[in-house]
């Protein structure tokens, strides 16, 4: 399908090629191809696209970018694979379909991985994430020793069992890229496939962002508002989800922008933590605290039509 | 007779789950085949990534039929009685059973023949089973089915299985039956990349020959064969060696189904890294092996990767990208190994006072403080250096904040060795920094040098102390801590180095400074707690403030332990005896002498108690030490039954005036010989010499035994008998309690 394209498209030397080439596999795999939440996300995993729609017997099948933020990976630019800021790639298939594993191989190849001539792998990695209170059991993606993916089939997502289970893949998309333009540091990934002067790199357009969100993630963050908002953030799920039940609690009615604020007070603690103050002992209930948000968030969502609630 | 080939055939299985699970394949299809009568000639069970396949040979083409006889009822029993008979045994009318005479009358009896049913259908009944209740240590649900409650779970998806039945020279049948959503057939499917196509199979032979074809080895141990060969190949032919690795063998063959071995290599500057770095960077994250230069011993620059397929290309591009990835992650060793030698160890201390060890026992900066004192005071008894064990003592956690051992925990005191030697520490100090944790299981050397010596049984006594003052100690199989582990080392450093240390004085102050920071633990979060929401705080503030004023001064005047502290440090002391019983039993000694030495007073030195303990063994296999042995018991026996039925004890010494028999003299006279003689052998720690000298009293006891009668009629001389016959229990005291020893 790569051969097709004008070598400015091609994902071998095109960041923003490659993740067309992928938008493009899976929207002809039938998934609705969404576009990034809008607020802070440590993960792909957090969009209410898959957090919510894993739960609840309605098919669902999507797939988006989505950048995610994780304070604590910011390096100052200085490190040529970490980054606060980067792109994952999110699909979700619900239920899993049996050739899920055969779709995802079709989809490197589709961005140029030919497993003829590399080394692909599945290799044990179960999924847990405390916070959202959801867990899955699946591999990570090797090509030729490189994890390039993570595949998880959910078991539970904010604390309910998952019925049915949903497929969940996410590609690591700028690891990816860096592997198939042959790359090693990701601020020289070409962004934009073109060359000489009209070649936009990743760092163009990101390394100034990654130097200014490391000296604010890690230095300069108001932690005095942070703590305010996690508390607001907090308060505000509960009081959201609480005027979204209907009298007898059958129904749901306003889960969506509860569940916003799950997220927000996900990210506050994320940043408070990178900054240091959060104690390990505090972490923990920290955690806890946005866990219970999430749940607390899953169970209205099974009671809304989304959820599958009649 | 037939054969069965069974074969589940899934998406990638865990590597570390995949030999366990063929064993429990096995075991359970065979245990239920022999439960319903179908025995066998003998069973195989394989595992790939992604099969796990069972073939079983020589079944029985049929279950045996069972006759069977099954009492019932009374003819006459009532209404009820005879219904449940009908169904217990499957009968329809009563008119199927027959009646049968015994002592009490006629009685329904129901004869049940069962023929055999074929195997075929057994089998098409037990692999269900067995499948539906696999003991994989995690499993999933997928799919449509997932929807429902009751899906089949499995390690990951389940895509189809094969299940033969047949005779070797005729067709094979398919065992009819369904798992989950998939049915039983005759068709798997070749390798995943390299040969996908479905195949045919019938029986075992043809099974693996096709699936060879096909590419795939399914045989776990000829992966792992094919993988060491080739490894080995490859490195001689340049003339290097491989670093051989069975763990790592074992999980890379449960990575692949046709393993392709291929060499890369990395640039040379990162030999500079710590060769155990360079290891655990490819081997953890890569699952690579390293490959040495025989010359010198040493890693070189190349790296030995297992592919999973014969690449179009010939594995180059394969090859490149590990190489790529390999040299991203030894940069990311080499920038964590830089990044920690510009940090001296002592300088990363004050962040442990921000690290919780425990949360009842404070913090990882106050179990240091522990430690360095404790190896302190242990340094001269173990003949090391006092200031170079506490300075080793310090310094033994630090390497745990550095960069490296956060990212490989397995090299944690390596490294601290490692900057240790670079910062120009002692020699001692460094290796006291590696060798502390040592043994870290029953398999490893405990350490030599005495300074590492002196911190290591610090270290260990420390954790045992500190579990034991704030009541955590190990229950059944839960261990979190490791103690047993701890004690087992406390116990082998002290016997393998001869060192001679009463525990209970030793353990003493470690203990009282674990109680003070359990103290302080509790205060720190008594604080947290504003007190306006706990009236009670300010309270337990006070007491708190009390017990640490005691525990200062005891620590302080160094006081003998108190009988509060005797109670944790005797239950401490049972502990390490049990472990000293265990190692004894592992060793194939008597552990019984444990508890016979342990229940004399005050032994808590373990060079004694096990010198005692061997001397005692020695003596036990001679005849004197077996009579005596039977002596004390019969004498222990009778004082027991007559002090019972007196209601009395018998303590004390005999009246020399009431021995009259010449027997009775004569073990009076020869327990007071020989006791002195022990006594004097024991404080001169020679124990062979006391029970030569408890041997003495055999041929008086024997005698005694032959000639006195103790419950004489004469009330006064009885008592003197029985108080003679205490003075032998008594007397053997001296070397051990008689009554702890088995046998006799």
């Amino acid at each position: 399908m790569a051969d097709d394209l004008p070598a400015h498209m091609r994902p071998e030397r095109s960041f923003q090629g490659l993740i067309l080439a992928l938008q493009r596999f899976w929207a002809d795999q039938g998934c609705v191809i969404l576009q990034p939440y809008d607020m802070e996300v440590g993960a792909g995993t957090f969009h209410p696209a898959t957090t919510l729609r894993a739960l609840g017997p309605k098919r669902w099948n999507a797939a988006y970018v989505q950048p995610s933020r994780r304070p604590k990976d910011g390096r100052y630019g200085e490190n040529p694979n970490r980054l606060q800021h980067y792109y994952q790639f999110q699909v979700i298939l619900k239920p899993s379909p049996p050739d899920i594993q055969e779709l995802y191989l079709k989809s490197l190849a589709a961005i140029g991985v030919d497993a003829r001539l590399h080394d692909i792998r599945f290799v044990e990695d179960d999924w847990e994430s405390p916070t959202l209170g959801a867990w899955g059991l699946g591999w990570e993606c090797w090509c030729d020793g490189m994890e390039v993916s993570q595949f998880t089939y959910f078991q539970q997502v904010a604390g309910f069992e998952c019925a049915p289970v949903a497929g969940e893949l996410t590609y690591g998309l700028e690891r990816l890229a860096m592997y198939v333009q042959g790359v090693d540091r990701v601020y020289d990934l070409n962004f934009n496939g073109r060359d000489g002067a009209d070649k936009v790199s990743y760092g163009d357009v990101f390394l100034q962002a990654e130097q200014e969100y490391s000296r604010h993630n890690f230095e300069h963050s108001d932690t005095a508002m942070l703590f305010e908002q996690f508390k607001m953030a907090e308060a505000a799920c509960k009081k959201y989800l609480d005027a979204g039940w209907s009298a007898d609690r059958s129904k749901h009615l306003m889960v969506l922008p509860a569940y916003d604020q799950c997220i927000k007070a996900s990210h506050v603690f994320n940043l408070l933590d990178a900054r240091g103050v959060i104690s390990v002992t505090e972490r923990q209930s920290y955690i806890l605290r946005v866990r219970e948000l999430a749940k607390a968030c899953g169970e209205a969502w099974l009671k809304t039509e989304g959820g599958g609630a009649s | 007779m037939p054969d069965l080939l069974l074969e589940f055939f899934s998406e990638e299985i865990p590597a570390r789950m995949q030999a366990r699970a063929a064993e429990d394949l096995k075991k359970l299809v065979t245990d239920k085949l022999v439960a319903a009568g179908l025995t066998y000639d003998g069973a195989k069970a394989f595992a790939t990534p992604r099969r796990l396949a069972l073939a079983v040979a020589g079944i029985l083409v049929r279950q045996p039929d069972i006759k069977d006889e099954r009492k019932g009822p009374k003819v006459g029993a009532p209404e009820q009685a005879i219904a449940g008979f009908l169904r217990a045994a499957g009968l329809t009318s009563i008119d199927q059973a027959k009646v049968q005479p015994d002592k009490k009358g006629d009685f329904y009896v129901a004869v049940i023949d069962k023929p055999g049913r074929p195997a075929i259908e057994v089998i098409a009944g037990i692999v269900p089973e067995v499948a539906k209740a696999f003991p994989w240590p995690k499993a999933m649900r997928w799919g449509e089915a997932s929807a429902k409650p009751g899906a089949l779970n499995w390690a990951r998806p389940l895509h189809s299985i094969v299940a033969m039945f047949g005779p070797e020279t005729e067709e094979a049948d398919v065992v009819p039956f369904t798992v989950g959503e998939v049915a039983a057939g005759d068709t798997t499917y070749g390798h995943r990349f390299l040969a996908p196509a479905p195949i045919k199979v019938k029986r075992l032979d043809d099974y693996m020959a096709r699936l060879e074809k096909a590419k795939v080895v399914v045989d776990p141990a000829r992966r792992a064969q094919i993988i060491l060969t080739d490894a080995k190949t490859l490195a001689f032919a340049q003339g290097f060696e491989l670093v051989e690795d069975e763990g790592l063998l074992a999980e890379v063959a449960g990575l692949v189904e046709w393993p392709v071995v291929l060499m890369g290599s990395f640039d040379k500057e990162f030999l500079a890294i710590p060769e155990e770095v360079i290891r655990a960077t490819i081997r953890n994250n890569q699952k690579c092996f390293v490959v040495r230069d025989p010359q010198t011993a040493k890693l070189t620059n190349k790296f030995i990767l297992v592919s999973n397929i014969e690449a179009s290309d010939g594995g180059g591009a394969i090859v490149a990208g590990n190489e790529r990835v390999i040299r991203a992650r030894l940069s990311d060793a080499k920038f964590f190994y830089d990044t920690d030698l510009k940090t001296r160890l002592e300088d990363r201390l004050p962040k442990f006072s921000q690290i919780v060890f425990h949360e009842k026992l404070g913090t990882q900066a106050e179990r240091i403080t522990r430690i360095t004192a404790l190896a302190g005071h242990l340094a001269p008894i173990v003949g090391a250096d006092a200031a170079k064990a506490e300075r080793a003592a310090q310094l033994c956690k630090a390497d745990l904040l550095t960069e490296v051992v956060g990212e490989f925990p397995e090299l944690q005191g390596l490294m601290g060795k490692y900057y240790a030697e670079v910062q120009g520490e002692d020699e001692a100090v460094a290796h006291a920094i590696e060798d502390h944790y040592k043994p870290k299981g029953p398999d490893d050397l405990v350490p030599a040098d005495p300074v590492s010596v002196a911190v290591a049984l610090a270290d260990k006594i420390d954790i045992l102390t500190g579990f034991w003052a704030i009541d955590e100690k190990p229950t059944g199989s839960k261990d979190p801590y490791a103690l047993r582990r701890a004690a087992l080392g406390v116990i082998r450093i002290i016997l393998d180095g001869g060192i001679r240390l009463r525990l209970i004085s030793a353990m003493t102050h470690p203990l009282r400074f674990s109680f003070l920071h359990m103290n302080v633990a509790m205060q720190r979060m008594l604080k947290t707690v504003p007190s306006e929401h706990n009236p009670e705080i300010s309270q337990q503030m006070l007491r708190l403030g009390a017990q640490v004023q005691e525990i200062g001064n005891r620590l302080r005047f160094n006081a003998p332990a108190q009988d509060d502290e005797l109670e944790v440090l005797g239950s401490l002391l049972a502990f390490l005896a049990d472990r000293l019983k265990v190692q004894l039993r592992e060793q194939g000694a008597r552990h019984d002498l444990v508890d016979a030495v342990f229940a004399l007073e005050g032994q808590d030195d373990l060079v004694l108690v096990v010198r005692r303990i061997e001397a005692l063994a020695k003596f036990l296999d001679t005849d004197d030490g077996k009579n005596l042995l039977a002596g004390t018991k019969r004498a222990a026996n009778i004082l027991r039954i007559e002090e019972k039925k007196d209601n009395t004890s018998y303590a004390g010494a005999p009246n020399a005036a009431l021995l009259q028999l010449p027997e009775e003299k004569e073990l009076a006279r020869a327990i007071g010989v020989a006791k002195a003689e022990a006594d004097q052998a024991v404080a001169k720690e020679d124990f062979a010499s006391a029970m030569t000298a408890m041997s003495k009293l055999r041929p008086h006891v024997d005698a005694f035994f032959e000639k006195v009668t103790v419950n004489a009629d004469d009330g006064k001389l009885r008592a003197n008998r029985l108080r003679l016959l205490n003075e032998i229990r008594e007397a053997t005291r001296t070397v051990a309690d008689f009554s702890k020893i088995e046998g006799g």
